[in-house]
C-alpha cells in the first residue's frame, strides 16, 4: 500500500498510542453475570419490541439478486401481516450494486439503507477504490455505510495507516453514516479489540460493529462488552455518543435480549435506541416475531408461520 | 474533519444508569411453591428431631418481611449434653469402628443428596437468612455440596494424607457457626470433621438456623448412623454451652473476634484442639496499571456480596491517586446498577439485611463515618418499605484513624483512600489489626506476586476476589483467627497424631 496523503494521525504509530488494558477472565465474569439477569413478561416483550427496531436486516450472499433484496424490503416494511403494530426494523443492509433497488422499495418508510462498501469483506483493495465504492453506494442512495478496516496494517502496529483510512472513508460518506467494521474475529485478543475500538472513534466512526458475519467468532459477549466499554469512555471523555453494532451469530431472541442487558448496564438508557444500538442479523426478526407471538397468545407457532 | 461535534454540550457527559424512566427489569421472582417449611422445628439429637428439655423456643424470621417463618426448639445445657452425651456413644460404638471407606460412603450422599435438593436449600437460605438468590443458587449451596464431596475423598485416604505420622480424629468436635452463609459454614464444619472420623455437634446461628436443620432431614435420609451430627438451635448461650462442654474434644469456631476472644480465654488450659476463624478488615489494593473495568468489577464483588456480610469482605479500597478518580466515578456509575431488594428476585443484587440488630450496627458506622469526616456516596435504588435494607455506600476520603476503616462493619460499605507509592499502599493494607484476606489489581504479574506476599493474611487474591474453593485453605492471620478450614489443613484441623491419640 502507498503511504497516504494525510499525516494527521501519525501520533498513532505504535505503542505511543495507548488503550486500557483489559482483563479477559474479568470480562468473562461479568458477561456471566449480566447473563443471569432473568427478563419476563413486560419487560421482555419491551425487549423484543426494541430488538425488532434495532435490526439491520440483512443479505450480503454473491448470490443476492434484486428479486432478493426487493423481497427483504418487503419483509422489513411488514415484519409480520398478522401484528400490524410493529415497529420497523431501522435499516437494510445489502451490496452496494443494490443500494438502488432496496433505497426504491423502502422510499418514504424511514427505513434506512445500509451498504457495505470498502472491498467488503476482506478490505484487501487499494484506498482509491474503496474510497470509490463508498462514493458510488452514497450517490445510489445509501444512508449508511458499512467498511471494513485493513486487519492486517493494524495487527501489524500501523494504526496511523488504520485511522487515516477511517478518516478518508468517513470523508468519502458525506452526510450517510459510518459504521466501522473491527472483524473482532480476526483481532485475536481483547486488548487489541479495545484498542482497534478506541481508533475507529477517534477517526471518525459514528458507529462500531464487531464483525463482518463471514468470519466466526463473531458478535460474542465479551467482545460486545469491551467494544461498550470503549464507546463509555470515549463519551464520558468527549461527550459524544458513538453507537454499536454487534452483527453474526445473534440469531435468537434470547442472545438480542442479552446484548440489551449489557447496553443498559454499560452505557444507560440513552443506548436503548436505534439510532445508537443496531443488530446486524439475517435470521434474528423471525425469532424475535416468534417469541412476541408467544407472548401474546402463549403458543409457539412453527417457523413456517413466518415469512423469509 | 468530521461533523459529529454537536453532541458536545455544556454539562459533563453523564451515563443514565439507574432511575425508573425507559427500560426496566419485569419481578423475577424465584417460585416458593415445592418448599416445604414447617411451623415448628425441634433439636436433632441422636438421630431424631426432638423439642428442647424445658421446651423453651425462638422465632426464626424473613428480614425481607419481618414476618416469623417458624418456631425453633432453644436448647439450654441440659439438651447440649444430651447432644454431646449422643456425639459421644456414637463416636465410640460407630463411628470410629466403621471402616474409612464406609465412613466416605455416608459423606458422599449427604453431598449428592444436597445437590439434589440445592433448589429447595436456595430458597430456604434466601427466605431465613435475606441473601440475594442468584447467591444462594450459584455460590452458597453448590459450595456446600462441594465441600462435602471434596472431603468425602480423603475418608479412605488419611492414612496417606500426613504420611509417616499416623492419623487419628480427635473425637467430639463442637462447631458455632455465623448467620451469613449458614448452611456453607455447616458444610465447611461438619464436612472435614465427619470425613476424618469425628462426631459432631453443631450450633446454627438463632437468626438462620433453618438450611441447618435441613441438612440434618438430610443426614437422617442419607442413613448417617444417630448421633454421628447433631444440630442444637439457639443463641449465644447455647454456643457457649457446646464450647464449654468437658466432653468435647476439638471447638471450631466462625463468628466475630469479639467472641473469638472469649471462647479463646475459656477455652485456655483446657487441652481442647480448636479452631477460630474471625472478622477482617480487608485491603483490596488496585494500582494504576490495573485494567479498571475488571477492577472495578471485583471491587463490587468484593464488598457487595452478600450484602458485605462477609468475613473476607474487602472493605477497605485502596486506590493509587493517579487512577482514584477514573475508579471511584466508574465505581460509583456500577454501583447504580446494583438492584436491592426482594431476596427471592432473580436479578436483585444486595437482599436484605440479615437482622434488625445487623442494620442497626451498620448505620451506626454510617454515621460514625460521617462525623468522623468521611464523605459518604449512596446510590440513588429504591429499598422497599418493610424489611432491613442498606442501599450501597462509600465512605471516601477516608483515613487510618477512622474507625470505618479500622473496624468491621459487616455490611455494604466500602472505606475509600488513596495511596501514591507501592510501599504505602502495603503499609496502610497492614496497618489494621485484621488479617483474614486481601486483593490486589495489577496487570503486571511481578507486582502482584511482590505485593501479595508482603500483606500479612490468609487468603490474597490477584484480579479477583471472594473466590472460594474446597480445595483451598481458608483462615486469617492476627485477630482473625487461628487456624485454617479448607484442602488438606482442613483435614488436619480435625486429626492427631497417632502417639498422641
Amino acid at each position: 500500500m502507498e503511504p497516504h496523503p494525510r499525516t494527521a494521525h501519525g501520533a498513532l504509530r505504535g505503542a505511543s498510542f495507548e488503550s486500557p488494558s483489559i482483563d479477559a477472565v474479568g470480562v468473562e465474569e461479568r458477561v456471566a453475570r449480566l447473563c443471569s439477569r432473568s427478563i419476563k413478561k413486560e419487560a421482555k416483550l419491551q425487549a423484543l419490541h426494541l430488538t425488532l427496531s434495532m435490526i439491520d436486516l440483512t443479505t450480503l450472499e454473491g448470490a443476492d439478486s434484486e428479486g432478493k433484496v426487493r423481497q427483504l424490503c418487503a419483509k422489513a416494511l411488514q415484519l409480520h401481516a398478522a401484528l400490524p403494530d410493529l415497529p420497523h426494523v431501522a435499516a437494510v443492509c445489502v451490496y452496494p450494486a443494490l443500494v438502488g433497488v432496496a433505497k426504491r422499495a423502502l422510499e418514504g418508510s424511514g427505513i434506512h439503507v445500509a451498504s457495505v462498501a470498502t472491498s467488503f469483506p476482506a478490505g484487501q483493495a487499494p484506498l482509491e477504490i474503496k474510497l470509490l465504492e463508498v462514493k458510488r453506494a452514497v450517490e445510489a442512495g445509501a444512508d449508511e455505510v458499512d467498511m471494513v478496516i485493513s486487519r492486517g496494517r493494524f495487527l501489524a502496529g500501523d494504526y496511523a495507516c488504520t485511522a487515516d483510512e477511517i478518516a478518508s472513508v468517513k470523508e468519502a460518506c458525506g452526510d450517510a453514516h459510518l459504521k466501522v467494521i473491527l472483524e473482532t474475529g480476526e483481532l485475536g485478543a481483547l486488548d487489541a479489540i479495545r484498542r482497534a475500538s478506541d481508533l475507529a472513534m477517534r477517526s471518525g466512526a459514528d458507529f462500531i460493529k464487531t464483525s463482518t458475519g463471514k468470519i466466526k467468532p463473531a458478535a460474542t459477549m465479551p467482545v460486545v462488552l469491551v467494544m461498550l466499554e470503549a464507546i463509555r469512555d470515549h463519551y464520558l471523555r468527549t461527550g459524544r455518543r458513538i453507537g454499536m453494532k454487534p452483527a453474526g451469530g445473534i440469531g435468537a431472541a434470547k442472545d438480542a435480549i442479552r446484548h440489551l442487558v449489557m447496553v443498559r448496564e454499560t452505557l444507560g438508557q440513552d443506548w436503548l435506541d436505534p439510532d445508537l444500538y443496531r443488530f446486524g442479523a439475517s435470521s434474528l426478526a423471525n425469532d424475535v416475531l416468534r417469541q412476541i407471538v408467544k407472548q401474546r397468545s402463549g403458543i409457539y407457532q412453527s417457523f413456517d408461520d413466518f415469512s423469509m | 474533519m468530521t461533523s459529529s461535534t454537536s453532541a458536545v454540550g455544556t454539562a459533563a457527559p453523564r451515563l443514565r444508569l439507574g432511575g425508573d424512566d425507559g427500560w426496566r427489569y419485569a419481578p423475577a421472582p424465584e417460585s416458593t411453591d415445592h418448599v416445604e417449611l414447617r411451623d415448628r422445628y425441634g433439636l436433632f439429637i441422636d438421630g431424631e428431631f426432638t423439642d428442647a428439655a424445658d421446651g423453651r423456643t425462638f422465632e426464626t424470621a424473613n428480614p425481607a418481611t419481618e414476618k416469623k417463618i417458624a418456631d425453633v426448639a432453644l436448647a439450654s445445657d441440659v439438651d447440649v449434653d444430651a447432644a454431646v452425651a449422643a456425639a459421644r456413644r456414637a463416636y465410640d460404638e460407630v463411628w470410629s469402628k466403621l471402616a474409612p471407606q464406609e465412613r466416605g460412603k455416608y459423606v458422599y450422599r449427604i453431598a449428592r443428596v444436597l445437590q439434589e435438593r440445592s433448589r429447595e436449600l436456595a430458597i430456604t437460605e434466601s427466605l431465613d437468612g435475606g441473601k440475594p438468590i442468584r447467591e444462594s443458587r450459584d455460590v452458597d449451596i453448590p459450595l456446600a455440596a462441594a465441600h462435602f464431596f471434596y472431603y468425602a475423598g480423603w475418608a479412605d485416604k488419611v492414612d496417606y494424607a500426613f504420611p509417616g505420622r499416623g492419623a487419628r480424629p480427635l473425637g467430639v468436635a463442637g462447631q458455632v457457626i455465623p448467620w451469613n452463609f449458614p448452611l456453607l459454614m455447616a458444610a465447611w464444619k461438619i464436612a472435614p470433621a465427619l470425613a476424618a472420623g469425628n462426631t459432631v455437634v453443631l450450633k446454627p446461628a438463632e437468626t438462620t438456623p433453618l438450611t441447618a436443620l435441613k441438612l440434618a432431614e438430610i443426614i437422617r435420609d442419607a442413613g448417617v448412623p444417630p448421633g454421628v451430627v447433631n444440630i442444637v438451635t439457639g443463641a449465644g448461650e447455647t454456643g457457649a454451652s457446646v464450647v464449654q462442654h468437658d466432653d468435647v474434644d476439638k471447638v471450631a469456631f466462625t463468628g466475630s473476634t469479639e467472641v473469638g476472644k472469649l471462647i479463646r480465654r475459656a477455652l485456655a488450659g483446657s487441652g481442647k484442639h480448636y479452631t477460630l476463624e474471625l472478622g477482617g478488615k480487608a485491603a483490596n489494593l488496585v494500582f494504576e496499571d490495573a485494567a479498571v473495568d475488571q477492577a472495578v468489577e471485583g471491587i463490587v464483588n468484593g464488598i457487595f456480596f452478600n450484602q458485605g456480610h462477609v468475613c473476607c469482605a474487602g472493605s477497605r479500597l485502596l486506590v493509587q491517586e493517579s487512577v482514584a478518580d477514573e475508579v471511584i466515578s466508574k465505581l460509583k456509575d456500577r454501583m447504580e446498577t446494583l438492584i436491592v431488594g426482594d431476596p427471592l428476585d432473580k436479578n436483585t443484587d444486595i437482599g436484605a439485611i440479615n437482622s434488625r440488630a445487623q442494620l442497626d450496627r451498620i448505620e451506626e458506622y454510617l454515621e460514625i463515618g460521617e462525623e468522623e469526616g468521611a464523605v459518604p456516596f449512596r446510590t440513588s435504588c429504591p429499598v422497599p418499605e418493610r424489611g432491613y435494607w442498606c442501599r450501597p455506600t462509600l465512605f471516601l476520603r477516608a483515613s487510618q484513624s477512622h474507625r470505618v476503616v479500622q473496624e468491621e462493619i459487616f455490611g455494604p460499605v466500602l472505606a475509600v483512600q488513596t495511596f501514591r507509592t507501592v510501599d504505602e499502599g502495603i503499609a496502610m493494607a497492614n496497618n489494621t489489626p485484621y488479617g483474614l484476606s486481601g486483593g490486589v489489581w495489577s496487570d503486571k504479574g511481578a507486582k502482584a506476586f511482590r505485593v501479595t506476599s508482603r500483606i500479612r493474611a490468609g487468603v490474597l487474591w490477584a484480579n479477583t476476589y471472594n473466590k472460594f474453593d474446597p480445595t483451598a485453605p481458608f483462615g486469617g492471620y492476627k485477630e482473625s483467627g487461628i487456624g485454617r478450614e479448607g484442602g488438606l489443613s482442613g483435614l488436619h484441623a480435625y486429626l492427631q497424631p497417632e502417639e498422641a491419640a
